[in-house]
């Protein structure tokens, strides 16, 4: 065993360059209990909730669905399905608003609730370790489960990829301020989550699990400290307090030190990572058969009047969610998906809760102020200090105005993982990720044309090709029926039989003789009429 | 005697090293990319023959040939600043004669309407229209480079240039252009 690993095995904790302290405010949501909403009239839910092709749908409108019955499936272009939150009837499948930053719509299906929410669900799966991986990976696939995390990136699929393993981390860091969806869930859940844990260490063909936890969560703490002792396998690391501690890459360096390198993944270095809410869905689907339909939401700030955490079906409409939480909203009042960091406001309060929503939050203008006039970098270099990934965040907010992509690239912009340490600390008011966010849109359309131009180069070429191939093909026919023509003839003339040029020869002789006849013809009336 | 073995030593010396260079000549070519796929690397692929060209490699040979850089309205400033680099020479800008830099757009057929004539299918430069003779056709979106040059050709006047829509995938980020509805205070 090397140093290094000894160290991981001994629970040293290392450290990440940079990172924030910003106000946690998590004591507003996180002293009750989880909650189950009221079941809502109306659900919509995205056929895309997850990074990847959407799934094929499955259902019409007018048919009668049961919760947990899959409204789309796997399909060609290896999408993840969705389920119906509730029992009911499909009203519509169309174009809506989507849970996405810029507003824009995309497919959804409209469940309207019968109330009854009757349920079916996959068949349970008592002893895991008795079926087969690829069974357990396409019941993962087939309940509907991506990354709770935020990235949402399908959970099977992440799974799939066989490589050697030395750890599994199961991620309960959740350090942006005012979530505490996760915290919650591991005071109350935290057996299943340990047996999700075991689930996904088995399915990864792994030995070892760390579990992380920030240390201001003592009472999730102390829960799976009570558990832990039973599943040798397991073990906990409890991570000092800095934002963005939980972040994938920032966690990895806490824990085993290792970096991941550059577009990178953490299986390069030897590591898996899950989010906690990950595991306990894996446990319920695997366990219990139940397809992922709900999620924990906080819902939280100083304008809701319950603020705290909620079980929430996938597709319930964020207005429908905030009125059951006491919404008392004040002029131009922003409503936040996500985390006062990473979140994004909500163009339109009718979007749906869907698989990567963990936080809806409704700040009153003094908690958090909204965004102020941007003014002149005055090269403090803060920006530079808090990135946990080291970068450069001001020569990028100078390229990215620059549209310089070349230079972009060169300074790893796509390390950035958009925490907003940056933003934060900038005194000057400058919305650095936006600016990110924007260059790395644009850099992905660029190769997006790119690789669109080489298809239609390709297509060109072929299309030049086969007009020449067609061409000369048709000339090739000519020549062939030509040549045949002649031989007809020759062959005909060999046997005896008429030639069909002298036939022609023999009419133009016809001719000649008949144009003659009449010539001299001719010549004899002039003849005669001289000789009256 | 002496200048003759000083002679034939430098002879024999030559010959030697004129072989080794003319070896390696041969072993270590260099295969350069030739500058004319380099150039149509650089053009939009469009094959919309807006340059005077019949598709985007001829005007790359012609580029290669000292004609001028700006021709492409699909491409536009990016691609004439790209050409100007590769080829070393001012960026100008874009030539009015040949067209206006504008939105990418993509063909759709209104297809009650088609007569099945496969005019367009004949016009397309990259295939993208699917159909046969007294049959309705149909545009392949992803594949149709927004060209215009099936519009001409159609005798019912049934093929729209239409803006590529924004969705979610190609999003830039205009924060500003978001309609943000402000939810009214309850009190």
């Amino acid at each position: 065993m090397s140093a290094a690993t000894k160290a991981i095995e001994a629970g040293h904790i290392w450290t990440f360059p940079g990172g924030i302290h910003p106000p946690e405010r998590k004591e507003l949501s996180n002293q009750s209990a989880i909650r189950q909403l009221p079941l809502a009239p109306h659900y919509h839910v995205p056929v895309k909730q997850h990074s990847g092709a959407p799934g094929d749908l499955l259902v019409q409108v007018g048919d009668k669905v049961k919760a947990g019955q899959a409204l789309t499936q796997v399909g060609v272009n290896n999408g993840l399905p969705v389920h119906a939150p509730t029992s009911g009837t499909v009203t519509a499948i169309g174009a809506g608003i989507i849970a996405h930053p810029s507003g824009l719509a995309d497919t959804i299906i409209t469940i309207t609730a019968d109330g009854d929410d009757s349920a079916t669900t996959l068949a349970p799966i008592a002893d895991y370790t008795a079926v087969s991986r690829a069974e357990l990976l396409e019941r993962i696939k087939q309940a509907g489960i991506a990354g709770l995390g935020g990235a949402g990136f399908p959970t099977a699929q992440k799974l799939a990829l066989q490589r050697p393993l030395d750890y599994l981390i199961i991620n309960g860091v959740e350090c942006e301020p005012y979530i505490s969806a996760d915290d919650r869930l591991m005071r109350e859940h935290a057996q299943t989550i340990i047996d999700g844990t075991e689930i996904l260490l088995h399915l990864a063909a792994c030995e070892k699990a760390l579990i992380a936890i920030e240390a201001n969560k003592p009472e999730a703490i102390s829960a799976f400290e009570a558990l832990l002792h039973e599943h040798p396998k397991l073990a906990l690391r409890v991570v000092p307090v800095k934002y963005p501690s939980g972040g994938e890459k920032q966690l990895i360096q806490l824990l085993t030190g290792r970096q991941v390198p550059s577009r990178g993944l953490p299986i390069d270095v030897g590591l898996v990572m899950q989010n906690v809410g990950t595991a306990y869905a894996v446990a319920q689907a695997v366990v219990q058969g139940k397809p992922l339909i709900e999620r924990v939401v906080t819902v939280t700030g100083e304008n809701v009047e319950q603020p705290g955490n909620y079980w929430v079906r996938l597709g319930t409409p964020v207005d429908y969610l905030l009125e059951q939480c006491g919404f008392k909203p004040e002029p131009e009042q922003r409503v936040i998906m996500g985390g006062p960091m990473m979140g994004f406001t909500l163009a339109d309060l009718s979007v749906p809760v869907v698989k990567i929503t963990n936080c809806i939050l409704v700040p009153s203008s003094q908690e958090l102020a909204p965004a102020q006039d941007e003014m002149a970098c005055i090269r403090c270099g803060a920006c530079a200090d808090v990135c946990p990934a080291q970068l450069l965040p001001q020569q990028m907010v100078w390229l990215a105005k620059a549209k310089d992509y070349d230079g972009l690239e060169k300074q790893n912009l796509f390390d950035c993982i958009e925490c907003g340490a940056c933003a934060y600390v900038c005194p000057s008011e400058i919305p650095l990720v936006h600016y990110y966010r924007k260059a790395k849109a644009e850099i992905r359309n660029i190769a997006r044309e790119k690789a669109k131009a080489e298809v239609a180069r390709e297509r060109f070429e072929a299309r030049q090709e086969r007009l020449e191939r067609e061409k000369e093909e048709r000339l090739e026919r000519h020549r062939k029926a030509a040549e045949a023509r002649k031989k007809a003839q020759a062959e005909a003339v060999e046997k005896g039989g008429d030639n069909p040029q002298d036939a022609v020869q023999a009419a133009i002789a016809r001719a000649k003789a008949r144009k003659a006849a009449q010539a001299a013809a001719a010549a004899d009336k002039k003849t005669e009429g001289d000789d009256a | 005697m002496t200048l003759i073995t000083a002679l034939s030593v430098l002879g024999v010396l030559a010959l030697i090293f004129g072989l080794i260079l003319g070896f390696a000549a041969v072993r270590f070519r260099v295969e350069s990319d030739p500058i004319v796929d380099q150039i149509d690397a650089l053009l939009p692929q469009t094959q919309c023959g807006q340059c005077g060209y019949p598709g985007c490699r001829p005007y790359a040979e012609a580029i290669a040939n000292g004609d001028d850089i700006n021709k492409c309205p699909p491409g536009g400033e990016t691609t004439i600043k790209n050409l100007s680099e590769l080829m070393g020479v001012e960026a100008k800008p874009l030539d009015a004669a040949h067209g206006q830099e504008d939105v990418k757009k993509v063909a759709v057929i209104r297809e009650d309407e088609c007569i099945g004539c496969t005019k367009c299918i004949q016009a397309c430069p990259v295939d993208a229209i699917l159909g046969a003779a007294k049959q309705m056709h149909t545009v392949i979106a992803h594949e149709c480079t927004g060209c215009d040059l099936c519009v001409e050709p159609c005798p019912v006047d049934c093929i729209d240039m239409v803006p590529v829509p924004v969705r979610p995938e190609n999003w830039q980020w205009d924060l500003q252009q978001i309609p943000v509805r402000v939810v009214e205070s309850s009190n």
